[in-house]
């Protein structure tokens, strides 16, 4: 594995054609002598110009498809050249991306020789209008100086209960969802010790509601199958989402789940968009009516007797009676109060025996069982009804319902893919899950084929969001200790440690203190110990999430000194930017850690009216970190299908650039350094932090990554037989399952439990053998156990044999499951137990009632935006929109009404870029020039627009000026008897660019958030349209 | 001594043979734009592999980005929103180099060497022969190449020769997200086009087909069209090309025609001088004068 | 040579300078122009510092030789208006050819083949001069159907002419005495009378 991961193969071949080039230099050089060359004219091909250069594999930075990479560095390796990466393509050995690279990924070598990238530290000092270049070491200390200022100052050691809580608030710091586990582990180790609890990664702004619904579903928040798995799909829905434009190369699969298995394609969306494109039907929807639409379905499956049966009675709590007094009326579920905007969810629960177990009606004939309540809440949602709402045409609907429909049955399975055109709703979370209980009741979950898979945004959101880089979160979905529900470690564990609802259950969890010990002898390693709870007084309290809208909020009412931002760039992707401009102008300082400019770091710069500042007006000190960029480190990234896969490092950074680990690691060294010797507020979590790096200045992603894993601090007795040794001290751990709640292990992230074993780097693997279905068990590590396709017990029937025996992943073989995948149950669990596939719900089944796990209620309820086109809600006027929304006042009174910004707008990706930096990429400047607008040929009409005029969009927080790109492709729709115009605004402008400079498209949508997750609404918002 | 990394079957401006004895396998590329989303991953892939980077353009109210096929940009995907049966269709190419069996380039260059199809299908330029007439734009029946304003010299796709030469797929081809654009025989490319064509009849698309224009000889650059019955509908795909008749005459007939009317108009003139012989002033008409010249003297 | 004080003054010298710009131009056109019609005359590129000049240089010198044309035009053309007698001349062209001119009609200071030549150049000319700027690509863009026709005309009549010029210089070849009427301008009082006796007429007075 010389060559940094690619297997010595092409070597041979690369020889031979060194020796024919170099005979034909000879030779032509000859020619030339003779003075013959210039007539004699050859006809020759360009040379092949990759023959000697040096060969590294890595991973696509950008989205979560997580596609292979072969980079090709000057030179063959030899000491004296320095390996520049002069080319990139994609790795045909790749199980997912087969060679392929979309036009981001083809164009990444303009991404790390980017004019943007950032090569040297500097500050912008208060009220400057420029750059200063300043040493590595003046920037760490002044940064370390500022923090420590600002801790000490502002750091709340224990709350009025008298509870540690080391919260410190007035510094928030964001993590980059592209950056490596390895970076990401660090970070969350250093911000968590020093009490940062206003933290967030791009997850929020993202696929925040994915984790929230799927979790609350079926136990766990990521995408359930896999990107090949598609290929097994005899139907596939694309809604609340764009694969073809946002995920080209996972989007293959369902392109070959066509021409392979004649499998359908729906696209729904406001839009006729690139995946419409190749669809076999397009069905138009109004932006923000998604859950009346996918209820309408709910609906129509119950009435036409479209269920799979035998699935939904056995592995969903259909059958589950619900306590009494749950109820929903005029659009509120039983429990709201109108005061605080919350509901009591303690009506939304099961109704538990004696034994505090689930009481349940096999016959489905009590009305209180969820069957009964879901059939009642969703037959409001008649084709009709959806069509008024989502002004989708009935047939349609109809042929959606038909299309999936089919597949209820055993031997037929569909799938749907989604992104963020679900997510990013106040109804975020909701809208998933409706999505989420349709495929529970068709039988499609766990199945091959099926799933319902969120297509994650960022490279590494997965595994951020794995590591808990959130306000309120762990590694491994573990909670971050609430002040008030978790005052003590007894008090955490007990309200984490669920109990099996049903005998016989697996009920995960219930593994929580393994997890959660290990994870503090992580953090404080010796220093944790059983007499001090293992350090938890230590660890951060939370009062409140502090999300991004959150810590916006708290920038503009002035609670926040600091702001560090790693890889993210707020300015661009945070929604209403005017407010954010104006909340960064009120920071003390500013970090920034980033390979690229952006616009966070020069929020400051006037660029007229783009950019409209005064930077004399702005005192913000900002500093500019230059990281380096995946190209230039080791590391892991998780794709959306789980897989952690490991990358190598193909050259050197740019200039006096150092990766995110040094960085952090030099700032922290810094800061310990200050405490050690001036001391300071609740300094020991930071002084007792276990740092035991060769170079505590520069952690290498080698210690990182086996840490991630996990070893034995003692030697940990085999529980079969405790003569025997399981693991010896020190040794890595082959597994989550050997972790321990007495301190005798340590991990970072137990999910990622097995990642690095003592056989090594498992996420270097490289076998891509099909074990069949597409499935390659070989090729990297998923978590958890490296198991490939979520809940794959569900896809055999009650007895274990497979639902449909040509999709055969595990079975029961009378001894154990075993298949083509790693079983995602308990090996020995024999089906007669009446064990149940969701084994991280305490109950077992996919949960068609989400009992109190959701804030907004058990089950899914259209509700408009909050910038509603039609101003009401027919299903029920009085209440619009979600009664459970969290709105600042601030953000309150910049809503619009309908009436003054009549059309809807929506925001989305273009396939030829990423976010904010793909415009410093000057292959996808090229293709994608400058900033656009999307308008209906009807509205253009109207308005007298015509292709390529400049037009101003304008919202009631801001405007934008672009392009207007009139297309066929968006039709205006009848809603409540009503015309609504929809408008399609691209986001990825700024000032930071090689492409042509454009507005910020976030200076339009609110700051107003899913009610679960605070995901900002940048998809349903009203705007109004002029020609400029 | 050329170095040939491909065996070459023409060449621009050449009256004799090029190798003929070797017979590598026939190349295609099969670009099935009813599984292409438009994402221009072609685009890019191939600009940088060969190193070539557009200007940075403008919106011009529509997807078309850069906005043609330029010296620096040698394949663009062009979009066409159309109705067909009340369905709504977005129509995206991949346009480029089509390698004709019968390039009207190749036809046209008045420069030797300066185009070169190999025996494997492909039609290359060698920008190093180029002299930059732009006869090849002349000929080219789809519109391709184009004249730098750097060099004045002609670019377009070649296929990644230099990637086919040491066997690998062209970068469009190995980057396609979606396996729209494919690469292998002509034969198989051929064969896999049957199938897409097949299965696009059971979804309804009853004049699915494979373009592979025989006006040129076929192509090395094939389609699998929705609507083969209507190639103008994608982005003006022509129905049927052929090098133009203008094209043919200038560089078929006319260029040995002109050059035997030349050659005997100057033996003709040869022969009859040596036949005829030289047309003198005659002698008496010198005698005249002379006489003249005399009685004026002897008249002063 | 001896010169003759009495020989008649047949160009001035700015109608000799006149023609052999145009002259030269033609030659170097030629050659430049075959070389881009037909491989067998590539190498003559070779005269323009290779092919890549030629390329360049052509268009060029078709401009030159358009603007000096447009001034032989100008000075010629009256000359060149076709009369009966030329007509009657042309009818009798064959017996010319053949070696004998007893019969010819009395003829001006040019023939009815002259001014043939004239005529057909004239137009020739225009026509290059126009085909060319079609397909001058450095500079123009034209519709490709036009660029099409450009090349076709451009390439055909540029073989008429360079076959028209062939005749032209073998003319002057052939009948002796008269190229020196482009070198110094005169001609001997016996040719003018021999081959142009109207004008021979017309000068002397006789």
């Amino acid at each position: 594995m010389d060559r940094k991961g690619r297997p010595d193969v092409g070597l041979k071949l690369n020889r031979r054609q060194f020796f024919k080039v170099s005979a034909a230099g000879l030779g032509s050089t000859g020619l030339i002598v003779a003075g013959l060359a210039p007539t004699d004219a050859h006809a020759e091909v360009r040379q092949y110009k990759l023959t000697r250069a040096r060969e590294t594999r890595n991973t696509c930075t950008y989205c979560s498809v997580g596609c292979g990479l072969l980079m090709y560095g000057l030179g063959d390796g030899a000491k004296n050249t320095k390996a520049e990466i002069i080319h990139i393509e994609g790795d045909p050995d790749h199980p997912v991306s087969r060679g392929a690279l979309c036009p981001k990924g083809a164009g990444l070598l303009d991404f790390i020789h980017s004019p943007g990238r950032l090569k040297y530290p500097e500050v912008r000092e208060a009220g400057s209008k420029e750059w200063k270049r300043i040493s590595w070491h003046e920037a760490i200390t002044r940064v370390a100086q500022h923090m420590k200022a600002d801790r000490d100052a502002n750091v709340v050691a224990t709350n009025a209960d008298g509870v540690p809580i080391n919260r410190w608030l007035s510094t928030a710091m964001l993590t980059a969802s592209a950056s490596s586990n390895e970076t990401g582990i660090l970070t969350q180790k250093f911000m968590r010790s020093l009490g940062i609890v206003a933290t967030d990664a791009q997850a929020r702004v993202c696929h925040g509601p994915t984790v929230s619904a799927l979790a609350s579903t079926f136990g766990r928040g990521a995408m359930t199958n896999s990107w090949v798995d598609i290929k097994n799909a005899d139907f596939i829905l694309v809604m609340g989402g764009n694969a073809a434009e946002a995920h080209p190369v996972g989007f293959r699969w369902a392109i070959e789940a066509k021409k392979q298995r004649g499998a359908k394609l729906i696209v729904v969306d406001p839009r006729f968009n690139r995946t419409a494109a190749v669809a076999d039907h397009y069905v138009p929807i109004r932006a923000g009516s998604d859950i009346a639409f996918l209820g309408g379905i709910i609906n129509w499956l119950i009435t036409h007797d479209k269920i799979q049966w035998d699935y939904v009675k056995a592995f969903t709590n259909a059958s589950a009676l619900i306590r009494e007094g749950y109820g929903f009326d005029e659009g509120l579920f039983s429990g709201f109060d109108e005061k605080t905007h919350k509901y009591d969810r303690a009506s939304w629960n099961y109704e538990f025996d004696a034994k505090g177990e689930i009481v349940t009606d096999p016959t489905l004939a009590h009305p209180r069982c969820v069957w009964n309540l879901l059939k009642a809440h969703y037959a409001r949602y008649t084709p009709e009804v959806v069509s008024n709402l989502t002004g989708s045409p009935v047939e349609g609907f109809l042929l959606v319902c038909q299309h999936l429909g089919e597949t209820a049955v055993a031997n037929k399975v569909g799938t749907i893919l989604y992104a963020l055109g679900w997510t990013q709703h106040t109804t975020g979370t909701q809208n998933i899950r409706t999505m989420a209980m349709i495929q529970l009741l068709l039988g499609n979950i766990g199945m091959p084929g099926g799933g319902v898979n969120a297509l994650r945004g960022h490279s590494n959101i997965q595994g951020l969001s794995d590591l808990g880089l959130l306000s309120t979160s762990l590694p491994g979905y573990l909670t971050l200790p609430n002040e008030k529900q978790h005052p003590t470690l007894e008090t955490y564990l007990s309200a984490n440690t669920p109990q099996a609802l049903r005998p016989g259950q697996l009920n995960y969890w219930a593994n929580t203190p393994k997890f959660f010990v290990s994870l503090m002898k992580w953090f404080w390693g010796d220093k944790a110990t059983k007499d001090n709870h293992w350090g938890y007084d230590w660890l951060p309290k939370w009062d409140k999430m502090y999300d991004v809208l959150q810590i916006v909020e708290m920038m503009d009412q002035g609670q926040i000194n600091g702001f560090i931002v790693q890889g993210f760039n707020p300015m661009g992707s945070f929604p209403d930017a005017n407010k954010v401009a104006r909340a960064f102008a009120k920071l003390k300082y500013m970090v920034i850690i980033d390979p690229i400019a952006t616009e966070t770091s020069t929020f400051w710069q006037n660029h007229g009216d783009i950019n409209p500042v005064d930077p004399a007006q702005i005192a913000t000190e900002v500093f500019r970190l230059p990281s380096t960029c995946f190209a230039e480190e080791d590391g892991a990234i998780v794709n959306s299908s789980r897989w952690l896969q490991w990358h190598w490092k193909g050259a050197e950074p740019p200039g006096e650039a150092k990766s995110d680990q040094e960085i952090i690691g030099e700032l922290f060294t810094a800061l310990r350094d200050l405490y050690r010797k001036d001391g300071g507020k609740v300094a020991e979590p930071i002084l007792n932090l276990s740092w035991a790096y060769a170079n505590p200045q520069a952690p290498t992603p080698e210690e990182l990554a086996k840490e991630l894993n996990g070893r034995a601090l003692a030697d940990i007795p085999d529980p079969a037989d405790k003569t025997k040794v399981l693991v010896k001290k020190g040794e890595q751990l082959p597994g989550f399952a050997t972790l321990q709640d007495d301190g005798s292990t340590s991990c970072a992230c137990w999910i990622f439990s097995g990642c690095w074993t003592q056989a090594g780097n498992q996420m270097a693997r490289r076998d891509n053998t099909d074990t069949g279905l597409g499935n390659t068990p070989g090729w990297a590590w998923a978590w958890p156990a490296n198991r490939r396709i979520l809940y794959n017990r569900a896809s055999c029937d009650a007895a274990g044999k497979p639902w449909d025996p040509n999709r055969r992943l595990i079975a029961w073989n009378g001894e154990k499951w075993a298949g083509i995948d790693v079983p995602d149950f308990k090996v020995d669990a024999a089906p007669e137990t009446g064990m149940n596939p969701f084994i991280m719900n305490p109950e077992g089944f996919g949960r068609l009632f989400s009992v109190d796990k959701l804030v907004d209620g058990p089950f899914p309820e259209h509700y408009e935006p909050m910038e509603s086109p039609i101003g009401t809600n027919p299903l029920h006027p009085k209440v619009v929109s979600s009664p459970t929304v969290r709105i600042f006042k601030t953000d309150r009174d910049r809503l619009g009404k309908h009436t003054e910004f009549p059309y809807v707008g929506t925001t989305y990706r273009l396939t030829e870029h990423f976010q904010f930096w793909t415009k410093s990429v000057r292959l996808l400047a090229i293709a994608q020039p400058e900033q656009f607008v999307e308008i209906g040929e009807t509205l253009a009409a109207e308005k007298g627009i015509h292709a390529g005029d400049w037009v101003k969009v304008s919202s009631n927080r801001g405007f934008i000026k672009a392009r207007a790109v009139v297309t066929k492709r968006i039709k205006a729709l009848t809603v409540n008897k009503q015309t609504v115009h929809q408008i399609g605004i691209p986001l990825h402008w700024g000032w930071e660019t090689v492409a042509k400079k454009g507005h910020l498209t976030n200076r339009l949508p609110p700051a107003v958030g899913d009610c679960n997750t605070q995901t900002p609404e940048y998809k349903a918002f009203l705007v109004n349209l002029e020609k400029a | 001594m050329p170095l040939q990394s491909l065996d070459i079957l023409r060449r621009s401006a050449t009256t004799t043979p090029s190798t003929q004895v070797r017979a590598p396998v026939e190349v295609a590329k099969l670009i099935d734009v009813t599984t292409c989303i438009g994402c221009k991953a072609c685009q890019v892939a191939c600009s940088e592999w060969n190193d070539i980077r557009e200007e940075v353009g403008e919106c011009v109210g529509v997807y078309d980005n850069p906005r043609d096929l330029s010296a620096n940009a040698w394949t663009v995907m062009r979009f066409n929103e159309t109705e067909e049966n009340g369905k709504l269709e977005w129509l995206i190419r991949k346009d480029g180099c089509m390698h004709c069996a019968d390039p009207g380039c190749l036809k046209s260059c008045p420069s030797p060497g300066a185009i070169i199809q190999y025996k494997n299908g492909i039609v290359d330029f060698n920008e190093e022969n180029c002299i930059g007439c732009g006869y090849c734009v002349t000929g080219c029946p789809f519109n391709v190449p184009r004249i730098s304003k750097q060099d004045n010299k002609a670019y377009k796709c070649s296929l990644c020769s230099d990637r086919v030469a040491v066997g690998q797929e062209p970068a469009c081809v190995k980057t396609c997200p979606t396996g729209a654009i494919q690469f292998g025989s002509k034969e198989d490319m051929k064969e896999v086009a049957a199938g897409r064509v097949a299965e696009l009849k059971t979804r309804g698309y009853d004049q699915a087909g494979l373009y592979d224009p025989q006006g040129v000889g076929g192509t090395h650059v094939m389609y699998v069209l929705h609507h083969a019955d209507k190639p103008g509908l994608y982005s003006g795909l022509p129905a049927n090309p052929t090098i133009s008749p203008l094209v043919s005459l200038w560089k078929g007939v006319a260029k040995p025609l002109a050059t035997l009317v030349l050659a005997g108009v100057a033996l003709g003139s040869l022969f009859h001088y040596v036949t005829t012989g030289p047309n003198e002033v005659a002698k008496e008409i010198e005698d005249e004068i002379e006489a003249e010249d005399r009685e004026k003297e002897d008249a002063q | 040579m001896i010169r003759d004080p009495k020989d008649l003054k047949r160009y001035t010298a700015s109608e000799r300078a006149n023609h052999w710009v145009v002259g030269m131009c033609f030659i170097l056109l030629a050659l430049s122009g075959l070389a881009f019609f037909h491989p067998a005359f590539f190498p003559l590129t070779q005269f323009f510092g290779g092919p890549v000049w030629a390329r360049i240089l052509h268009p060029f010198i078709g401009i030159l030789m358009a603007v000096s044309f447009v001034s032989i035009f100008l000075r010629f053309r009256k000359l060149n208006l076709m009369t009966a007698t030329d007509v009657e001349w042309l009818k009798r062209s064959r017996e010319m050819v053949t070696g004998d001119d007893h019969n010819m009609p009395e003829q001006g200071k040019y023939n009815g083949g002259q001014k043939m030549l004239f005529w057909v150049l004239a137009i020739g000319m225009l026509l290059m001069t126009v085909s060319g700027i079609l397909i001058w690509r450095a500079y123009f863009h034209f519709d490709i159907t036009l660029v099409r026709l450009g090349a076709v005309v451009h390439a055909g009549m540029a073989a008429v002419m360079i076959a028209l010029i062939f005749v032209h210089v073998y003319a002057a070849i052939w009948v002796k005495g008269t190229i020196r009427a482009m070198w110094y301008g005169t001609v001997t009082r016996a040719w003018a009378k021999q081959h142009h006796r109207a004008w021979y007429r017309q000068v002397t007075g006789k």
